[in-house]
């Protein structure tokens, strides 16, 4: 079995050679944010928070950075509240359309962002909502709504039907029901939508540069500079980026995976 | 009693349902169908006006440009898939059925964060990594090789795709095959069946449906994104993305990219449809 276990090793190369390549991207602006040179390459130049100094004194940079904030978080809620209804419409009731019904909320991510940043802009110029701060939020919840859906829905699945009628058949009402059974049994879940959406929303650029008129978000600010020329600017942003996201979809996996080691009480 | 659900209107079943329908048909179906009613409007004076003329439609069709972009948009989408399905398969391979559970979990779990960290970024720190002077070429020079043009080609916007959809695409496939059933690969190999011919006769057709799923969304993906032909393949060949970039942006000939963003959408229903037809296709000589 000796060539069983070259190929193993063979094999272990690759997945490391994969996922050198899809983390190289990540580590490389990591360490170019901390580098004097403008053109970063190999050799490096020497250590410095140059970039990040520069960032730091840029009032477009903090701005970007608070309607990031705004938009994420306000996206998340949004998203969230929608996924959550929908997953346990699903989860709880047979009707006609339904099929369509899911494909409402399912759709959205499988259509290019161009075709949808093009879409909402013309649609949001036609009725009179473009420009704003709230029409990136808007966009952003058509977009994200389907993954809270989808974390929620999973989790949904591990509850067992009949527990909802117990509640019932002990004399809670289906709105205490809600409030006592299945809200809390659902709340890793909620968590981990919210930090779910809240990333992606956070990283998306192309519909928040179309619709986003004056208001710009770290992403947008981030395609502007990136068109001028090469400013190592970016990679300092980036990073803070990074590790927002990073964070936030590590603290939905966090949650997700929880959800089998918690159990309800009764 | 329980109190059952009735079947005639419930105020609690149309508080969970309704948000959803009401918020998707005026922020996501209102959009689209605008869109298609605008690929009908005119545009006098660099203003748009309401109308219902074929005058766009007939413009892109008869351009020769259009149709250019359109083919390679097509053909760099489906190399992207091939590359993307044939990269993540040894990969995809060892984490089903060389690592172990815990190993496999890990995997996933660090795959699925550059899934959701921003592309925008990576894009960028590999328009650094592969410039002229960069670090690929700079490691390439100690052997003594290049340098290498690799921004403004086809092969930077393969980058830029394998950069967005390889993570997933891994995903998927270790995903299909881990759960495939253990004992009918064990089954084929005690039976005499050459590693190969086990991937290909036994492997293959079983994670079908997983795979031809993974290459719809990485289609899609490539399909749809401007930011690796845009900067990495320099956009001297257009895709479609970048056509509607630049007919929004800068033409403000909205109801022209109206027309490009619906035939992309038809051709990547067209796609989805027939991949999954052919995913729930039974196999031939399946009793």
């Amino acid at each position: 079995m000796n060539s069983s276990r070259a190929l193993n090793y063979v094999l272990a190369a690759y997945v490391v050679l994969i996922f050198a390549f899809v983390f190289a991207p990540i580590i490389f602006s990591l360490i170019f944010s901390f580098n004097s040179q403008r053109f970063p390459t190999i050799p490096l130049g020497e250590f410095s928070t140059e970039w990040y100094e520069k960032i730091l004194a840029d009032p477009d940079v903090w701005e970007a950075a608070l309607n990031s904030l705004i938009v994420s978080s306000s996206t998340a809620v949004i998203a969230t509240f929608l996924g959550f209804c929908t997953a346990y419409s699903d989860f709880r009731y047979n009707f006609r359309l339904k099929g369509p019904y899911l494909g409402l909320i399912l759709l959205p991510p499988t259509i290019p962002l161009i075709i949808m940043a093009l879409a909402m802009l013309a649609w949001f110029s036609k009725i009179g909502m473009s420009g704003q701060i709230y029409s990136i939020i808007i966009a952003h919840s058509v977009l994200t709504a389907p993954f809270a859906m989808a974390v929620i829905r999973l989790r949904l699945n591990q509850m067992d039907p009949d527990l909802e009628a117990a509640a019932w058949n002990l004399g809670g009402s289906e709105w205490k029901t809600m409030r006592h059974v299945i809200i809390p049994f659902c709340k890793p879940a909620i968590a981990s939508g919210l930090f779910l959406t809240a990333a992606v929303s956070f990283d998306e650029f192309a519909v928040s540069w179309f619709v986003s008129g004056l208001n710009k978000t770290l992403p947008v600010i981030i395609m502007e500079i990136v068109q001028g020329n090469i400013d190592p600017q970016v990679n300092a942003i980036g990073t803070f980026v990074f590790l927002i996201s990073m964070t936030l979809v590590v603290l939905a996996q966090v949650f997700f995976a929880s959800r089998q080691l918690k159990s309800i009480r009764p | 009693m329980p109190q059952k659900p009735a079947r005639k209107f419930s105020l609690y079943a149309m508080t969970w349902r309704l948000p959803i329908i009401v918020w998707q048909l005026v922020f996501f179906v209102g959009p689209v169908l605008f869109m298609i009613a605008m690929s009908f409007f005119l545009v006098k004076n660099y203003r748009m006006t309401e109308a219902f003329e074929f005058v766009n439609w007939s413009k892109m069709m008869s351009r020769g440009y259009f149709w250019d972009s359109y083919w390679y948009t097509c053909l760099i989408a489906a190399v992207s898939t091939v590359c993307a399905m044939l990269l993540a398969f040894p990969a995809a391979f060892a984490l089903a059925f060389r690592a172990s559970d815990s190993t496999r979990r890990w995997a996933i779990f660090l795959l699925i964060i550059p899934f959701f960290t921003s592309y925008l970024v990576r894009t960028f720190s590999w328009f650094v990594i592969l410039s002229e002077s960069g670090v690929v070429n700079a490691m390439l020079g100690y052997i003594g090789l290049g340098p290498f043009t690799m921004l403004n080609t086809n092969f930077g916007t393969l980058v830029g795709y394998m950069t967005l959809t390889l993570p997933l695409v891994v995903i998927l496939q270790t995903i299909t095959m881990a759960n495939i059933d253990k004992t009918l690969v064990e089954t084929a190999r005690n039976l005499g069946c050459k590693p190969l011919a086990t991937i290909w006769q036994v492997i293959l057709p079983l994670s079908k449906t997983g795979f031809i799923v993974a290459a719809i969304f990485c289609f899609i993906l490539s399909f749809g994104d401007f930011v690796a032909p845009f900067y990495l393949g320099g956009s001297q060949e257009p895709t479609l993305p970048i056509l509607i970039l630049d007919t929004t942006k800068s033409g403000q000939q909205w109801p022209r990219a109206a027309v490009v963003a619906i035939i992309m959408m038809g051709t990547l229903f067209t796609i989805a449809f027939a991949g999954i037809a052919l995913a729930y296709r039974k196999r031939k000589g399946a009793k």
